[in-house]
């Protein structure tokens, strides 16, 4: 018995390592990359730096939390940018026609998720490819927010709602803490539920789900509803931290998403993915990002450098696909 | 005294508009034994192991499973029915581990998470049980081998509750040492009072492995015979078009 047991832990803990290497060489990278800023950086190391990267990470962290689970079942999302730019909109719009703080950021989070069950009802029902749906919808929540605006961003919010980007929870703040628990909440899912899995399942094979009796058109439709509901938790926390609602905030913030669930181990064909994963890539990117400023490094080059990061990581990942595959 | 039938079909007919891809199928399949549906491409034996595993519904004709009538059945039915299919692609998850196959739809949860002790532990057993070697079940499926796969695909369908289990093509693609391995797997489930319906090309496997053969041409049942009672050449000859021998004509 005592063999038997030492046996499948060891079982476990080598399939553990094997399936965690592509996390466990972004941690490592992650290390090395804070060693040399913290050596050539006296500012690095400093609480406010670090609570700083956090800060700006939230946002990205949020919505690559839903992009994960779009990923990880085998679709994508382009429309998280956009919905988080509306949903930020809509709260702001709400509340400067008197709608109280608390139902106006309910109901935008509400149209969120419904923006994205939309997007997973004509995705899963009608049949359209997730790129084309989402490039479509992410054109049209942007369309939403530009008219509901006149093109010109709207700002002054009471201070119950600009708490939740600027406000204080112990040493942290709300969108450090929101991001933080979400990602744990996430984990648990993806890990220990049957929603998890089976968002692992229908990217890996979606037919094989559905000849098992699941009923696989509301778990994906639920999955792009989660990540709307990420989307619009990210409009609220950018929307509060600016005090300022802009009709073009959240652009281009679909492709850092994408990026970071790529570098933290998921696999755009899906049936892979790791929350751990997207939360060490999301950390990484921003210590990058903030690590190239500290250095005084231009902007333009700032963008280079990421992005030539960023195309690195994934071809590395990428070789070790396929050579999983051909195992 | 002759073994009472697991599955009975009787007069079993479906047309895909004006093609009659079944006419009236009559056929029995009982638990311990292997049965073998051959036939041409087009012979109708995908729409019968569909109708079987409640996939498509029948026209007309009735499915009786352990004494129970059914003008149809639905794929949650044919299951709790006992009747499991393993189909040739599998259906297989192939970037989960060996246990998460073997549960895929029906998970143990225990407070609203999942039980992966429970379901590890059971997957042992079950393995052990149907005397299926893979030393490590937190493998992932993509990476074992075509038998190894089967493998899990058939200890699926018992863990389902499969009692009558239809394989369709189950070594196709496979190399020598594979299919000996599944061969060998198919017949320890058969000596463990499941039956077993398999479709296949392969003639030479048919009468290795089945106890009755059944040949299908042109939507209609040929002929059911023992498989003692007839040679490779002359259920060839069926099959071609030549005329059913030694056996009933359905």
């Amino acid at each position: 018995m005592k063999q038997y047991v030492t046996k499948e832990a060891k079982s476990l803990f080598a399939a553990m390592i094997n399936r965690s290497f592509p996390q466990i060489l972004l941690t490592l990278a992650l290390l090395i990359l804070i060693l040399i800023l913290s050596l050539t950086s006296e500012y690095f190391l400093a609480w406010k730096n670090f609570r700083n990267i956090l800060d700006q990470c939230s946002v990205y962290l949020i919505l690559s939390l839903g992009m994960a689970f779009v990923i990880a079942s085998g679709g994508i999302d382009l429309s998280v940018g956009s919905i988080a730019g509306m949903c930020g909109v809509i709260m702001a719009v709400l509340m400067h026609s008197g709608m109280q703080t608390y139902p106006a950021i309910l109901l935008s989070l509400g149209i969120g998720i419904a923006t994205g069950a939309v997007n997973g009802v004509i995705i899963s029902l009608i049949r359209i490819n997730p790129f084309i749906t989402t490039l479509a919808t992410m054109t049209i929540t942007r369309g939403i927010a530009l008219v509901l605006t006149g093109g010109v961003s709207i700002y002054g919010f009471e201070q119950s709602f600009k708490w939740w980007g600027t406000g204080n929870i112990g040493p942290l703040n709300p969108p450090i803490v929101l991001s933080l628990l979400l990602t744990l909440v996430s984990f648990l899912i993806m890990r220990r539920t049957l929603w998890g899995k089976y968002s692992l399942s229908l990217g890996g094979n979606a037919e094989a789900l559905r000849r098992s009796g699941v009923r696989i058109n509301l778990y994906r439709i639920s999955i792009y509803a989660v990540s709307g509901f990420c989307a619009a938790i990210a409009g609220l926390i950018m929307t509060a931290r600016l005090n300022s609602a802009a009709p073009l905030a959240g652009s281009t913030y679909e492709m850092d998403a994408i990026a970071a669930v790529v570098l933290g181990g998921g696999s755009l064909s899906g049936g892979s993915g790791s929350i751990f994963g997207v939360f060490i890539a999301c950390i990484t990117l921003s210590v990058l990002r903030n690590g190239l400023t500290l250095l005084s490094i231009p902007t333009y080059f700032q963008q280079l450098i990421t992005g030539g990061v960023i195309l690195i990581a994934i071809i590395i990942a990428q070789l070790r696909s396929n050579r999983d595959r051909l195992h | 005294m002759e073994k009472q039938p697991y599955l009975q079909i009787r007069q079993l007919t479906k047309s895909f508009g004006h093609i009659e891809a079944l006419r009236n199928a009559n056929l029995d399949a009982c638990q311990g034994e292997i049965l073998a549906i051959v036939g041409d491409n087009g012979a109708g034996k995908s729409t019968l192991i569909k109708t079987l595993s409640g996939a498509l519904t029948p026209d007309s004709g009735v499915i009786t499973i352990n004494g129970q009538a059914y003008a149809h059945l639905t794929p949650k039915l044919a299951e709790e029915k006992g009747i499991t299919t393993v189909y040739q692609d599998l259906s297989l998850v192939n970037t989960q581990t060996v246990w998460e196959n073997i549960f895929l739809g029906h998970e143990y949860r225990r407070l609203g998470w999942l039980n992966k002790k429970k379901m590890r532990r059971e997957t042992a057993e079950l393995l052990k049980r149907l005397h299926v070697s893979i030393q490590d079940q937190e493998a992932i499926v993509g990476h074992l081998s075509g038998g190894q796969r089967q493998a899990i695909a058939v200890a699926r369908a018992i863990r389902q509750g499969g009692k009558m289990i239809i394989l369709d093509e189950p070594t196709a693609a496979m190399g020598f040492k594979e299919t000996a391995a599944v061969q060998k797997l198919i017949r320890n489930l058969a000596d463990q009072g499941y039956g077993i319906i398999i479709i296949s090309h392969n003639i030479q496997q048919v009468f290795e492995l089945s106890n009755r053969i059944c040949v299908m041409r042109q939507g209609e049942v040929l002929a059911l015979l023992d498989t003692k009672s007839v040679t490779a050449d002359e259920i060839v000859s069926m099959i071609v078009g030549g005329t059913a021998v030694n056996g009933v004509k359905q």
